[in-house]
């Protein structure tokens, strides 16, 4: 394999390990928000010990986060100098803001977040975790204006071949930001409302009969129930905004050949590239007409428009971006039925008595947040191919000149290190839960609430 | 003056100062942390747990300081950032997993099955070898001009070491300051240990870098300059002798000058690192690129100027605030 395919398998793996994790904090770190200022409101500790359960989880994934972070600014020099070099004046100050605004904020009041409850006043502490989840916010905000720029570039002329910026304000809303991001906060609080819902489905299963788990298992069908409808809603308005910028992708994700009317909504098929058809096709006549153009017979973009006289393809890999889709949509479904299904349940049985087949799927489900994440980011990044910015730059013309076999080499350590930590990760959240359920009840300090006295924080001896 | 009326000037200029100080923020503030995590392997099991507290609230800050100098060189210099970052591919990448496993080990250790803390621990510890290896090891390549011939390699190797004693001398002098009693005393033990590779580092690199180039060795040994230059050498030595002395007499009651050894450990780094920017002025990467023709378009960097301006105090104001809150003696680690 060339450098050119083992750097982008490589930025593919980082990436997609690093994703995970924002996609658990950024969510996670308003979920704890919620649960602090449910108990300074209540004085109910249940919720003090839902928030030190799930703090420990999201100290975990936040640790993950920031290293695996750290490897993505790294990459960028070196597998792809040429992205710099060519857009840097749009990249560069986007990601300096998002250093200076986010990064820096979000890693120093973690540290008081985490460790300074007994040091600062409740005030400040609950502050702290505020800032935090701001601070995940505004990573997400200044992260997604630059990959969405880098879909639907504008704002910017080009000079001797250098992208330079010429309107700021095009440049951050450009037209798929607003969309991306709002699509991304959804897909982080879903992520996170099946974790909560399917680690205390677990605890729930494993005997723990603590009101705190009740409430976090209704907490997290709620949470999922009321963010699916809105994620659908987005997800379409998204798809038909990237119908007017980037037809290529829209029909390589509706695996629509031709362009013309009356395209069908194909549910399953086998793209295959070599015919330039699908296999085994299985569809919905007029569907994808319907959806993309809301009328039968609107037309709809085909692969074929998308290459040259000479036969140079410029659309992406067609399996991987519809599969992709697919695999988003359909976990997306599966999260509609579950969530409005455990619904009824919880007010027909109430939380401490569900089915046990409605705890198992939803401790099943626990990790579905991550498989809709990936499949669409893939969907969207594999889409955009064979650019690297839309249009401006190639992807081909932006990798380094290192040697394949080095490549090769830094490929293999991190997937091996990346398979490691998923196993511990899981492993110690399922560890953690165990814990929980048997007994250890967290906290072991009588915790002030806001509005109260605060008795002597510091024990003596401390 | 005409260095700060052409923004194509001072600009370049302002940032390559501001990626200094972030640089050598890092060095420091990391430094401290990533030593204490080479000293594990000697602690022992419950001060083991105590050298983790005294780092727990701020190594996620202090590796910042990492992401935002790469940072400006990849927004501010371009060029520079490719060719700096391919021809360090592999250190890069090992420094990437050592602070990898680091950071992971950190939390792991932790919170996984009692059985597997021993793992984790070991793992903490080496991430942080790693890292501190490759972080010396690039200095190394950088300081020879980032050409891969075996005689620089072997340099390298050398700063490598030297770089990782160093940073434990930088951690030990950290837990002198914030633990008490036996482990204090262990870490006063291990200071006097660790400060040799702080010196040789500085020698070797003070001694290579005016041999590399003639430019360099000029700038330094060129008269008038050399008189101006002459605080230096000689601040350094000073330092160095203080804490050569100091150490024999750490600690003392009511833990008067604990602060001493980490204070002068950080003005040698300081003064380290102000050698190294005098001799590499104006260059990005030596003797090959200045900073002036790596720089990005100056409407670019204006623009990052201006929100640095307003968010470097507010950074620093809450760092500053967050030693404060965590300031005293490490105590243990927790959640409520
Ligand atoms: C700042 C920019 C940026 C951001 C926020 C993302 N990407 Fe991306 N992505 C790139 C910038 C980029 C890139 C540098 O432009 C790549 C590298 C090679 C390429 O083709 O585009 C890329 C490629 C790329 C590929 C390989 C595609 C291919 O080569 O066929 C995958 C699978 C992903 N990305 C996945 C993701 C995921 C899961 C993200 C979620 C966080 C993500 N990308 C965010
Ligand atoms: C190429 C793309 C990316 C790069 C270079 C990158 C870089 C980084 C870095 C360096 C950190 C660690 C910061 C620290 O020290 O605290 C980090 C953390 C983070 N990133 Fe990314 N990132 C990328 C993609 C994304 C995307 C797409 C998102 C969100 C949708 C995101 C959200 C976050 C968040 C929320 C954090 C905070 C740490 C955490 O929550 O785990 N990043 N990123
Ligand atoms: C079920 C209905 C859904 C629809 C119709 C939908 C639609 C879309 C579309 C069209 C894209 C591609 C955007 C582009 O062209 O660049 C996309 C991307 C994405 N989807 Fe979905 N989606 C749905 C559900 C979900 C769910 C449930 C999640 C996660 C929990 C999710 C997470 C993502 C992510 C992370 C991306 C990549 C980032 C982005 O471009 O916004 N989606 N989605």
């Amino acid at each position: 394999m060339d450098t050119l395919l083992l750097s982008r398998i490589q930025f593919g793996a980082n990436i997609s390990f690093h994703i995970l994790f924002p996609t658990m904090t950024i969510a996670l770190g308003w979920m704890l928000l919620f649960f602090k200022l449910r108990f300074n409101a209540t004085g109910d500790r249940k919720w003090m010990d839902a928030y030190m359960f799930w703090v420990k989880i999201f100290a975990l994934s936040f640790a993950m986060g920031v290293v695996s972070g750290i490897t993505m600014s790294f990459q960028f020099g070196t597998n792809w100098p040429g992205f710099m070099e060519t857009v840097g004046n749009v990249a560069g100050p986007l990601l300096a803001y998002e250093i200076m605004t986010a990064f820096f904020l979000e890693a120093v009041f973690l540290g008081i977040m985490l460790f300074g409850a007994s040091r600062v006043k409740p005030w400040v502490h609950t502050m702290a975790t505020f800032l935090v989840a701001f601070g995940t916010t505004m990573s997400t905000f200044w992260i997604i204006v630059l990959n969405s720029w880098m879909h639907t570039p504008q704002g910017f002329e080009l000079r001797d071949g250098v992208v330079h910026a010429t309107d700021w304000l095009q440049i951050i809303f450009n037209p798929s930001m607003p969309y991306r991001f709002v699509h991304m906060m959804l897909a982080s609080g879903l992520t996170v409302a099946f974790l909560i819902a399917g680690v205390s489905a677990l605890r729930l299963l494993w005997g723990d009969r603590s009101e705190a788990v009740k409430s976090t298992l209704r907490v997290g069908i709620i949470a999922g129930a009321g963010l699916i409808p809105l994620q659908i809603l987005a997800g379409d308005m998204h798809g038909l905004n990237t119908l007017e910028y980037q037809p290529a992708k829209v029909a390589a994700m509706e695996g629509n050949w031709e362009t013309g009317p009356n395209v069908p909504l194909v549910l399953f098929a086998v793209p295959n590239q070599q015919t330039r058809s699908n296999d085994f096709e299985v569809a919905i006549p007029n569907g994808a007409s319907l959806i993309l153009k809301h009328s039968a017979d609107g037309v709809v973009p085909g692969l074929n428009d998308f290459v040259s006289e000479d036969g140079e393809i410029m659309h992406p890999r067609v399996a991987p971006v519809f599969y992709g889709f697919r695999v988003m949509v359909g976990t997306g479904m599966a999260m509609l039925a579950l969530s409005w299904g455990g619904l009824v349940l919880l007010r027909r049985y109430g939380a401490g008595n569900m089915p046990k087949l409605a705890l198992y799927v939803f401790a099943g489900m626990s990790f579905s947040g991550w498989i809709a994440t990936l499949a669409g980011w893939y969907t969207t990044e594999i889409g955009r191919q064979p650019w690297l910015v839309q249009g401006v730059l190639a992807t081909k013309d932006a990798v380094s000149d290192v040697s394949s076999g080095m490549v090769w080499t830094t490929l293999v350590g991190y997937l091996v290190i990346y398979a490691a930590l998923i196993i511990a990760y899981i492993g110690v959240i399922t560890y953690l839960a165990r814990k929980a359920t048997h007994g250890d009840r967290l906290p072991t300090r009588d915790y002030p609430t806001a509005g109260a006295a605060a008795p002597a924080m510091l024990q003596p001896g401390e | 003056m005409s260095l700060f009326s052409d923004p194509a000037v001072w600009l370049p200029w302002t940032f390559a100062a501001l990626m200094g100080l972030s640089i050598l923020i890092y060095v420091v503030l990391d430094g401290f942390d990533l030593g204490v995590g080479l000293l594990m392997p000697l602690a022992d099991a419950r001060e083991k747990d105590m050298l983790v507290a005294s780092i727990g609230p701020f190594w996620d800050a202090n590796e910042t300081w990492l992401v935002l100098a790469i940072g400006i060189l990849l927004v501010a210099f371009p060029p520079a950032h490719g060719l700096i970052l391919t021809s360090l591919y592999l250190p890069v990448f090992f420094m990437l997993i050592g602070l990898i496993l680091r950071g992971v080990s950190f939390e792991l250790r932790a919170k996984a099955p009692p059985r597997q803390k021993n793992m984790w621990n070991a793992s903490f510890f080496a991430g942080s070898l790693l890292a501190a290896l490759s972080q010396g090891f690039m200095l190394g390549m950088y300081v020879m001009g980032l050409e891969w011939t075996r005689s620089n390699v072997a340099f390298a190797m050398l700063t490598a070491v030297f770089l990782t004693v160093g940073y434990s001398f930088i951690g030990a002098t950290w837990l002198i300051l914030k633990t008490d009693g036996a482990l204090q005393s262990h870490a006063i033990r291990w200071a006097k240990g660790g400060i040799w590779g702080l010196i040789m580092g500085i020698g070797a690199i003070s001694l290579a870098t005016p041999f590399v180039s003639a430019r360099i060795f000029d700038k330094w040994f060129g008269m008038p300059q050399m008189l101006y230059l002459l605080p230096f050498p000689v601040l350094s030595a000073t330092l160095i002798g203080f804490l050569w002395w100091k150490l024999r007499r750490l600690p003392r009651e009511n833990d008067r000058w604990a602060w001493s050894p980490f204070v002068s450990a950080t003005a040698l780094f300081v003064l380290a690192f102000g050698g190294m920017a005098y001799s590499f002025y104006p260059y990005v990467v030596p003797e090959q690129i200045t900073i002036y023709e790596a720089a990005s378009a100056p409407e670019s960097l204006l623009i990052i100027l201006v929100g640095t301006l307003f968010v470097l105090p507010a950074i620093l104001g809450y760092t500053v605030l967050s030693y404060y809150i965590f300031r005293g003696k490490a105590t243990e680690l927790r959640y409520d």
